[in-house]
């Protein structure tokens, strides 16, 4: 067998955000987040200790007003600081990559305790419904390729991206073989070039408006949080206004295929076994336990968990039985998916304050 | 007045607003400064009746959150390079009173910009509640008999704080010069521009004029200068290395036997090497072709009590890292058992590996014990008892775990013929 790094995946993440381009991290300590900002302050150009969590939220704003791409990492408690902030960045359109690495609430909670308990708040992070695109990582290559990844989509769709990890995905040290880093191109910033009076919130025609960094030389810059028309200027409720802000959603959605990232594992089964965090780990296993035994199942572990792709209702309406494991009390992403009174067919496995087995897991797709 | 920078025509307050006078200060101050064009003019709005004035300015203007201009702006700030350009926060007392630590973390950095708090005593937009600032006994409508306690002293703070420049002036008449001051600190510098409400402010405090309110709360009118200090700029690592530079791959240079997932918890004191001891054995795992993952776990204060890893080792990759029984514990210090007893119960097989000085709990494991703490002392009591570990439960050759640790930074320090005991 080749050589293999004995690592944890924080390290994979941030060396990935930093390769992709990103160039400034504002951090401010908590558990279990804080090897990300360990190795960011390694690795990154600028390194900022940030007083607090909404304060790393406005910085973030500021160096992106700037022309900048920064990221930052924390967990719920941080998170619920930064929620109003990160609101106001993508009613702005600044780009910006937000780590989230869950831990076991509610509220302070368990520090050092895992969990994914924080899907359904970041699927309504924003007041309105308008969706910030979440991309979750399950094992070292996700945590190479999705980090690359948000960078690229926090700069392409002009704002922030939440890539979610938790307390296991970023901690747990595992042999990584070498082959999983894959080269990452670096985004390319393209900021408005034209001649013609900059309007900040023209729309190109994927829906994006180019940015142009506060303090231009030849253009005049505004950047607003309040509802506003294309040129950003504030207004109550005109329809130029609403349809912007409708917009913010439709770029996100629109180009939700550029994004959709999943793995796949069909068997040719009428089950399916859905996981997505440290929870895929133990649905791979489930999976290979199964088919051991001679029972046929499919494994899906979704990686763009926001938006929604409408892919993954194609796939998952192709399996009678719909297997969903997830480390919160509800089955939050399973009531997003299936709403909470679910569809026939469609099972729960969930579990707080330790990991779900894949027995378990396996158990409920014989039952 | 259209001016060069803010149109001061048309100005979205109420007649008789404060605010109104100091934009027309505001605007003949930036005029006054030579050769400044409105795109070297980056302006930041808080939320507020002053927060309005975005469309007034000919500059680039950005309009956030309530309370958090100051921080916007200084992440603006910081991140622009050209130290002649001019990062103003505007906002009112109410979002000073809210972002009250953004203000003194830009004072205490010198961060390049100026903040120009319009102090109307009270916020204006939402109805005239008072705020931090509002001095005491001045009335507002939620607060009729007047406000009990003293404002916050703004200009004492971030003076404390070590703006390089603080000031407070009454926003009457003419003021451009003090402005105009303040926009040439390079760094941090602060206005308090005291100014009444007419909305709410005088309909509560009738015949109360502006300088009397001040005197009467003791509210102090000058200029405070704090030493001279550069203007902060972030340090920059212009090349960083890859996290990957000093990271060595582990190359397969041994055999294991090890044909299933086997199952390690080291459990020990905090400060006992328990943590690189578990790395140290994974690595070697990962010498002999195995596939192997580690966790750590340790009281949040992580220099006393337990300190517990748990490591999977399997020959084939390892994916869900749950560990319900293990097949082997080492527990070399009471914190260490009192971790694992609970674990150590339900084994109904595999080998425990105890300090010769703790009870054995009950359990249907092979227990061995042995003074693990007397060969090199208690720091290295688990590389002992692990040594043995490998030696007894031929998993991986012993020697996989010595290589890698004659490699490490315990190489030279570690007495190894004393490490490996016969014993058990
Ligand atoms: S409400 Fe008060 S602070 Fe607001 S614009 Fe009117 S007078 Fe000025």
């Amino acid at each position: 067998m080749s050589e293999r790094y004995f690592i944890d995946n924080s390290r994979l993440i941030i060396e990935a955000t930093a390769r992709a381009g990103a160039d400034v991290f504002i951090g401010y300590p908590i558990t279990p987040a804080n090897l990300l900002y360990l190795y960011a302050s390694q690795r990154f150009p600028v390194v900022l200790p940030a007083p607090d969590e909404i304060t790393t939220l406005q910085w973030m704003a500021g160096y992106a007003a700037a022309g900048k791409l920064p990221v930052t990492a924390t967990s719920y408690p941080g998170l619920a600081l930064m929620i109003e902030s990160i609101g106001m960045s993508h009613m702005m359109e600044l780009p910006m990559v937000i780590i989230l690495a869950q831990r076991l609430g509610p509220a302070t909670g368990t520090a050092t305790g895992g969990a994914t308990g924080d899907i359904s708040l970041l699927h309504g992070i924003n007041s309105g419904g308008y969706p910030i695109p979440t991309l979750c990582i399950s094992d070292p290559r996700d945590a190479w390729e999705l980090s690359a990844k948000a960078v690229h989509i926090a700069d392409h769709l002009r704002c922030p991206v939440i890539l979610l990890a938790s307390k296991e995905t970023v901690m747990t040290v595992q042999d990584v073989d070498p082959a999983v880093m894959t080269p990452i191109e670096p985004v390319r910033r393209r900021f408005y070039t034209g001649d013609a009076p900059y309007r900040p919130y023209e729309p190109e025609s994927d829906g994006v408006p180019p940015l142009l960094p506060v303090g231009d030389t030849r253009h005049q810059v505004r950047i607003t949080a309040s509802t506003h028309d294309r040129s950003a200027a504030l207004q109550h409720s005109t329809p130029e206004a609403l349809a912007n802000s409708r917009r913010l959603a439709e770029k996100v959605e629109k180009n939700v295929g550029d994004y959709t990232l999943f793995d796949w594992d069909d068997d040719a089964a009428d089950t399916v076994v859905v996981a997505y965090d440290v929870t895929a780990a133990a649905a791979r296993e489930a999976v290979a336990l199964l088919r051991a035994g001679g029972r046929k199942a499919s494994l899906f572990i979704p990686k763009t968990l926001f938006p929604v792709p409408p892919k993954y209702f194609e796939i998952l309406g192709r399996y009678k039985k719909v297997v969903i494991a997830e480390e919160n009390l509800q089955g939050q992403y399973r009531e997003i998916l299936f709403g909470k009174r679910g569809r026939d067919g469609v099972r729960g496995v969930t579990a707080v304050g330790r990991l779900i087995t894949p027995e378990e897991i396996a158990a409920e797709v014989r039952s | 007045m259209n001016g060069k920078f803010l149109s001061t025509e048309n100005l979205p307050f109420c007649k008789g607003c404060g605010h109104h006078i100091v934009s027309q200060n505001l605007e003949k101050a930036l005029s006054s400064i030579a050769g400044l064009s409105p795109l070297d003019v980056i302006v930041v709005t808080d939320i507020g009746c002053i927060g309005i004035i975005d469309k007034q300015f000919t500059t680039h203007t950005v309009h956030g959150l309530h309370g958090r201009s100051v921080a916007l702006a200084a992440g603006i700030a910081m991140a622009t390079e050209d130290p002649k350009k001019k990062v103003i926060a505007l906002l009112g007392d109410g979002g000073a009173t809210i972002g009250l630590q953004h203000l003194m973390e830009a004072a205490q950095r010198n961060i390049n910009m100026t903040v120009i708090v319009h102090n109307n005593m009270l916020y204006g937009m939402t109805g005239g509640q008072p705020s931090g600032l509002t001095p005491r006994g001045f009335k507002t409508p939620i607060m009729p008999d007047g406000k009990p306690n003293i404002g916050y002293d703004l200009c004492k703070v971030l003076h404390a704080t070590g703006a390089p420049s603080v000031r407070r002036l009454l926003a009457l008449g003419d003021f451009t010069a003090d402005l105009a001051a303040a926009l040439a600190v390079p760094g941090f510098s602060f206005v308090e521009a005291m100014e009444i409400c007419p909305s709410y402010g005088v309909k509560f405090n009738p015949n109360r004029k502006l300088d009397d309110i001040a005197k009467e709360a003791g509210i102090e009118i000058g200029h405070w200068q704090g030493p001279a200090r550069e203007p902060y700029r972030p340090a920059t690592h212009d090349a960083p290395a890859s996290l990957f530079a000093t990271e060595k791959p582990i190359a397969a240079r041994h055999k294991a036997p090890l044909k299933e997932r086997y199952a390690v918890v080291l459990s020990g004191s905090a400060g006992e090497g328990v943590q690189s001891a578990a790395e140290f054995l994974a690595q070697a795992a990962l010498s002999c072709g195995l596939h192997a993952t580690k966790k750590g776990s340790y009281p949040v204060t992580v220099g006393v009590g337990f300190s517990t890893a748990e490591i999977l080792l399997s020959p084939k990759p390892l994916h869900f890292t749950g560990i319900s029984v293990p097949d082997a514990v080492i527990a070399t210090s009471a914190d260490g058992l009192g971790k694992v007893r609970g674990l150590i119960e339900k084994m109904t097989q595999g080998t425990v590996y105890l300090d010769a000085s703790l009870e054995a709990p009950a359990t249907k494991a092979t227990v061995v014990k042995h003074d693990f703490r007397a060969p090199l002392g208690g720091r290295s009591a688990v590389l002992v008892a692990l040594t043995m570990l490998l030696d007894r439960a031929g998993i991986m050759p012993t020697d996989s775990f010595l290589d890698i640790l004659k490699d490490s930074s315990l190489g030279k320090k570690i007495d190894f013929a004393k490490l490996r005991q016969k014993g058990g």
